[in-house]
């Protein structure tokens, strides 16, 4: 492989780089087998590109603050509670709700490859995916978080959550402390992405 | 690793790379467990001589994951991979970039 990448190929530097035109070759391969079609691939990138993304998230966390029922249901069976919602599809079979409480602050990371609740939160960020993120969220969160700009008290307990294939988390932060008496819409304007994996805190309500 | 509104794709190869391993699965001739567990060993590997940055070293991963499996379950063999790219090659090579550029200012 590695002589390949030295040698004549050299000549082709003007092209597409090569991971590029490898990913187009084993579409047209696929396409010419009968196995996929073009129009299923570019439905799927529209999904998690436009249709998918933290919004969804955002929609269930605000729930969780304004109906103490759904977030009862939510904390006991976040998948079942989801499903509910209308949130359902790959890699979000499984999910799992973790609070956020004046105790303890939750975060979420995947140590061996990248899970993610993907009908919650869309596709991940890169740095979720990256061997830093994935190695020190673990090893030294308080300091991962300071990086994101969320510092805690030193009596705050802090969970990391290691996401599997089989299971994944999503945090529900703490309601702002400023945010009562607005309405379901209103409160998942505060919810952000970083939020809901614990790298982040929701926005103050603007007054 | 700084927090902000990232874009969900760095490159439109990575779309493309990510939805054939979603239409696999979503075909049932990829169960997602199993592609976890692939990609993981993938991602260790490739991070054994550096640390991945995870975009584009992701991807690579994503795609090398994708490319092992598709050949080992004989959908596809590394010869057909080889030829395919020579093909896009040389008719990428034979498009008149110049008038696609002209053109696209009219």
């Amino acid at each position: 492989m590695d002589s390949s990448k030295n040698g004549p190929v050299s000549a082709h530097r003007h092209l597409p780089a090569e991971p590029e035109l490898r990913v187009k070759a084993l579409e047209e391969i696929l396409v010419r087998k009968g196995l996929v079609e073009p129009a299923a691939l570019d439905a799927i990138i529209d999904m998690y590109q436009n249709r998918i993304g933290p919004r969804n998230g955002a929609r269930v966390v605000a729930r969780a603050w304004s109906d103490p029922d759904f977030r009862n249901a939510l904390l006991a069976d976040a998948s079942d509670a989801i499903a509910g919602m209308g949130y359902a599809g790959r890699q979000g079979e499984h999910i799992t709700a973790v609070e956020n409480t004046a105790n303890t602050h939750n975060i979420v990371v995947c140590t061996l490859c990248s899970c993610y609740p993907w009908p919650l939160l869309g596709i991940p960020p890169g740095w979720y995916k990256s061997d830093e993120y994935r190695a020190r969220a673990v090893r030294e969160p308080r300091k991962v978080l300071a990086e994101f700009g969320v510092t805690l008290p030193e009596d705050k307990a802090v969970r990391v959550w290691d996401s599997t294939a089989e299971m994944r988390y999503i945090v529900v932060p703490e309601r702002p402390s400023g945010s009562a008496g607005m309405d379901e819409d209103a409160l998942a304007e505060l919810v952000t992405r970083d939020s809901m994996i614990g790298t982040g805190l929701p926005m103050e309500p603007q007054r | 690793m700084t927090p902000g509104s990232e874009p969900d794709f760095d490159a439109p190869w990575h779309a493309r790379a990510f939805a054939l391993a979603v239409a696999e699965n979503e075909a049932d001739r990829l169960s997602w467990s199993d592609w976890t567990a692939r990609l993981a060993a993938t991602l260790r590997d490739f991070g054994q001589s550096r640390s991945l940055n995870g975009g584009e070293d992701y991807f690579l991963a994503w795609l090398d994951t994708l490319e092992s499996i598709l050949v080992e379950e004989g959908r596809i063999e590394r010869g057909e991979i080889e030829q395919a790219m020579a093909e896009l090659a040389k008719a990428h090579a034979h498009e008149p970039h110049d008038a696609q550029g002209a053109n696209s200012f009219k």
